[in-house]
């Protein structure tokens, strides 16, 4: 029996002992709860609200969801960017056994080179959410589909992932203009909108898909998931489906476009034309151009360089960045600009000798006929490009007058509305030269800039633009590359558009007219040789830019240069003269004259557009008319 | 409350209660040995849990019938033990006490190791055992038997005795490594001795002993007990690793609000964001899904379980029953303190599961013993002689 019965007293003392220290630990017990029920009513009442949102954050998933792209058709209806689905090789960590053993055993079943098992495995290995898959590879071959499909149950966690990729059916025509898409960087992912973009993983480049983004783009969707703590998605809570890109329909015909680069094959220039009565951009050429599909999903190191290296700066967009003096092709402006400034009359006659001679002053600014052409009015000075009138003309206007009357061309400025990355050109003036040599504008510049040398430099877009506006007898239309966005079509009147340009006379517009007509039919025309056979009334200008200069009394002798040293070839022209449907600006670097080497290139482009597109005014509209009357003007060509 | 009014209360409990004409025909209960009142309100515990771990296993029956066939196992034990008169179990203690401790040294020479820890005791194909788990009794009994023994308040000598009987295995179990069970064994312990009337003078000293020896115990702590503290200090530190669980207990508890989510629609717990969710953690379920009315109940409900508890002992024949009676339901106390101070965030994470609601089988079968070494206690205390 445990309790030797001592005494009663020592019990009684036993149990007063215990029964004190029993209701303390009983106060202690109470005490204990108490701070137990106040952390819960802390929790519980106090903090709910926080608590609330942490565990729905913890519970619910927001995914996005990428709007699809829109489309790029061409003037006709032509795709010109789609989107493909291709396929992505995604690893999901969490389902995967061996990461090690699975990756050695897709290296050696897609093949890979040695030199992207690296980047490969270093991709498997980036932090991501659990249960996301980790994009490995894309684009996958159809027989690393097949391969991968085949060993599917070797590989737990690998899958293949459908995605819409990009994709150029004429990525080689078009690739300055339409420009292409690629993998958002760190740079744009900064100034992006974070909401509209989760879940795109591309963006527009260069060019249209650039310039458009935002149309092209869409909108993103998102859904409401509910995972469990290891991620897995167990049901959806609520969807928001994208809103799609605008498909983009633009002014371009891609047999214009290709015409234009098949012309320029093999040489480095640039082709743009514009149809003047609505602005439309038809064809913007700049050869060499690139594959822009390899851009999309990312260019290898060695392609890059090589396209970066090349010589012949194929990456570089010379319809719209390329600036070159622009020869000749700058007189029907500057006749314009002394028809305006009333400096001169269509009907005026000057002497030519050969040489213009500033007052008081030695030098001789001479004509590329070294003895002259005589008595010359402004029909005859277009036609056989004399540059002794010019330099007179620019003389009576100045550097002032003649800067302003060029700029209302639009050249030295900006002047399309939709392209992407224009370069201004150089179109200079007093201010310009003091600021940039700090130096006074002498008078022989001014002569320069008459003939189209010196400063001035242009770009084709800058050309073609002024061509189309002289061809609309001064009314001002601004180019463009979008005809529709979505149903929309582009505005008639576009914002920005330069004031047009009014001539007290109207009749000095067919003076000019006139005289590129003979260009190219004219018994004397620079241009006659390309000029026969013409079934339509065609304006041309010549131009042929140095790149060399020579000093005063040089002679030039093309086969002594060296190929790049070499003249530009320049050819505006448009057609028919009396309803003008086409504006063409031909640029063909180093081919020499203008006359001979790039005035047949805008025949024939002019030829495509007006007889066998059957753009030809005053025709019947229909297709069936247009085809006949193409055809029939082909044969006629060919019968001479 | 003036000590003579306090004595004059405690003394209107009943050493004996008041014969009456009953008293010669014992009720069914007393044939029994059971308290009626605790084995409802251990009953109504277990059930509640039952109801709990059947939303926090997902809904599974088959751990809802594996976890109540245990219970049957463990109110099995505490029915026979209740037979036993608690003379029986001061004679058997020493024996349980010096059986547990060479157990002990045999874990530390050819026990398992479990989880970084050498816990288990094997006789292969026979039985799978925890020493320690016994200890969590076999101590608290041994010293309580000795001070029975010697008569208490207990005198200094009388202490360093004690304090072998309890260091000896305490030591033991935590060089296992299990610091959290040796702990509970030790406060199990040191409740007999302060149950005992150990001077407020002594308990001062021993309190500022302990605080020396904090730092030392820090030193020789290891590195995941060391984390445990820490992440505890600052759960927010590692909110991926070691935070985790306590992020997601709370983020529970307190998202359940007043009346919470219901049962089955907690999202924290159904969508296994809750680690432990139907052992350690089951609490935070309850939170989740019962809301604070839940919690309260459930705390209610343990109050008066421990109320109880400390009536039976108060109204014990001896004070070796008195000892041992009052230390399994103050340990018992201990136990919910800890789980629940633990999952809503004001302790750290140890290991200590919520008696009788927590999944798993040893834990209720020692508590469910320990309750029916109380009711022993109690139901045999007229069959003592006085």
């Amino acid at each position: 029996m445990p309790p030797r019965l001592d005494t009663l007293k020592n019990t009684e003392q036993e149990l007063r002992i215990f029964r004190a220290r029993a209701l303390l630990a009983l106060a202690v017990v109470m005490v204990l709860t108490g701070l137990l029920a106040s952390r819960l009513v802390y929790l519980q009442v106090i903090e709910h609200d926080k608590y609330s949102t942490r565990s729905e954050s913890n519970r619910v998933r927001v995914e996005p969801l990428p709007p699809t792209r829109g489309l790029i058709y061409d003037r006709d209806g032509v795709l010109l960017a789609e989107n493909r689905p291709t396929y992505n090789l995604t690893l999901v960590r969490e389902r995967v056994d061996d990461l090690d053993r699975t990756l050695e055993r897709l290296v050696s079943l897609l093949d890979l080179p040695e030199e992207d098992v690296a980047a490969f495995k270093k991709r498997s290995r980036q932090r991501q959410r659990p249960f996301q898959p980790a994009l490995l590879m894309s684009d996958l071959t159809q027989a690393q589909i097949a391969r991968l499909a085949v060993n599917r149950h070797r590989l737990p966690g690998v899958e293949i992932e459908a995605q819409l990729l990009r994709y150029y059916p004429y990525a080689r025509i078009m690739s300055h203009a339409l420009g292409y898409v690629g993998r958002i960087n760190a740079e744009e992912l900064k100034k992006l909108d974070t909401g509209r973009y989760a879940g795109t993983h591309f963006i527009g480049k260069t060019g249209i898909e650039r310039f458009y983004e935002d149309a092209l783009h869409g909108e993103a969707g998102l859904r409401k998931v509910e995972t469990n703590a290891r991620g897995r998605v167990l049901r959806e809570l609520g969807r928001q489906d994208p809103v799609p890109g605008k498909n983009l329909t633009l002014t371009l015909d891609t047999d214009m476009q290709q015409l234009a680069l098949e012309l320029l094959d093999g040489r480095r220039g640039s082709i743009v034309a514009i149809q003047p009565e609505s602005g439309d951009i038809l064809a913007m050429a700049s050869a060499p151009g690139f594959d822009t599909n390899q851009f999309v999903t990312g260019i290898d190191v060695a392609s890059y360089r090589a396209l970066q290296q090349d010589i012949d700066l194929p990456l570089f967009n010379r319809a719209i960045r390329g600036q070159y003096p622009t020869g000749s092709t700058i007189k029907p402006f500057v006749a314009i600009a002394g028809l305006r400034e009333g400096v001169i009359t269509p009907e005026k006659v000057i002497h030519d000798p050969g040489y213009f001679k500033l007052p008081n002053d030695s030098r001789r600014y001479r004509n590329w006929l070294r003895w002259g052409h005589g008595k010359v009015d402004m029909e005859r000075s277009l036609a056989v490009s004399n540059n002794t009138y010019y330099y007179s003309l620019a003389h009576d206007l100045g550097i002032d007058r003649l800067q302003r009357q060029l700029a209302a061309f639009g050249l030295g400025q900006r002047v399309a509305h939709d392209v992407q990355g224009e370069s201004r050109g150089l179109l200079p003036s007093r201010e310009w030269k003091r600021k940039r040599y700090n130096q006074p504008w002498y008078p022989g510049e001014t002569l320069s800039v008459g003939i189209g040398q010196g400063y001035l430099q242009l770009t084709p877009l800058q050309l073609a633009t002024a061509t189309a506006t002289l061809a609309n007898k001064g009314d001002w239309v601004k180019p463009h590359l979008a005809r529709k966005i979505g149903d929309a079509p582009l505005p008639d009147e576009l914002p920005g558009t330069p004031e047009d340009i009014a001539l007290s006379d109207p009749d000095g517009w067919d003076a000019v007219f006139n005289g590129m007509e003979k260009v190219l039919s004219g018994r004397e025309g620079t241009a006659r040789r390309t000029g026969k056979g013409l079934q339509y009334r065609m304006a041309g200008k010549s131009g042929t830019a140095q790149v060399f200069s020579l000093g005063q009394d040089e002679r030039y002798n093309a086969e002594e240069l060296a190929e790049r040293l070499r003249d530009h070839a320049l050819f505006i022209a448009f057609a028919p003269v009396d309803d003008p449907q086409i504006a063409v600006a031909v640029i063909v670097e180093n081919a020499g004259g203008g006359s001979t080497h790039a005035a047949h290139l805008a025949r024939a482009m002019t030829d495509a557009w007006l007889l066998e597109q059957g753009h030809m005014p005053g025709e019947d509209d229909s297709d069936d008319t247009a085809g006949d009357s193409a055809a029939t003007a082909r044969r006629r060509t060919e019968e001479r | 409350m003036p000590r003579a009014t306090l004595s004059r209360l405690l003394n209107r409990h009943p050493v004996r209660p008041p014969d009456s004409g009953m008293s010669r025909r014992k009720s069914l209960w007393e044939n029994l040995h059971l308290d009626p009142w605790l084995l409802v309100l251990l009953l109504l515990l277990v059930g509640a849990g039952l109801l709990v771990l059947y939303s926090a296993s997902g809904q599974r029956g088959d751990t809802v019938m594996a976890q109540a066939l245990r219970f049957g196992v463990a109110f099995a034990v505490m029915a026979v033990l209740a037979q036993f008169s608690p003379a029986t179990f001061f004679r058997w203690a020493p024996l349980a006490y010096g059986a547990g401790v060479a157990m002990l040294i045999a874990v530390e020479l050819v026990g398992d190791i479990g989880m970084g820890a050498q816990r288990w005791l094997e006789i292969p194909g026979v039985v799978r055992f925890q020493p320690s788990e016994m200890m969590k009794l076999a101590t608290p009994l041994m010293v309580a038997a000795y001070l029975g023994h010697t008569g208490i308040p207990p005198r200094l000598r009388h202490l360093t005795v004690c304090a072998l009987i309890i260091g000896v295995p305490v030591v033991l179990i935590a060089m296992q490594p299990d610091l959290g069970t040796s702990i509970l064994v030790a406060s199990a312990a040191l409740i007999v001795v302060l149950l005992a009337g150990l001077s407020w003078r002594l308990i001062g000293m021993f309190a500022l002993l302990l605080a020396a020896a904090l730092p030392l115990l820090w030193i020789n702590l290891q590195s995941y007990q060391r984390q445990r503290v820490l992440t505890f200090l600052n759960p927010e530190s590692d909110p991926l690793g070691a935070g985790w669980n306590i992020i997601q207990s709370t983020t529970a508890i307190g998202s359940g609000g007043v009346w919470g989510k219901g049962w089955f629609q907690g999202t924290q717990s159904q969508l296994e964001f809750l680690p432990e969710r139907h052992t350690d953690f089951i609490i935070a379920v309850l939170g989740e899904e019962f809301g604070l009315v839940g919690m309260v109940a459930l705390l209610a409900l343990y109050l008066v379980i421990v109320c109880r508890g400390l009536w039976l002992a108060a109204g014990a024949q001896d004070t070796f029953g008195r000892l041992v009676a009052g230390s399994i339901i103050l340990t018992f106390f201990i136990y919910v303190f800890v789980n629940v101070g633990m999952v809503s965030g004001i302790l750290p994470v140890v290991g200590v599961p919520l008696p009788l609601i927590s999944y798993g089988g040893t834990s209720s079968v020692t508590l469910l013993a320990g309750f029916g070494i109380l009711m022993s206690i109690h139901a045999h205390r007229r069959l003592l002689p006085r």
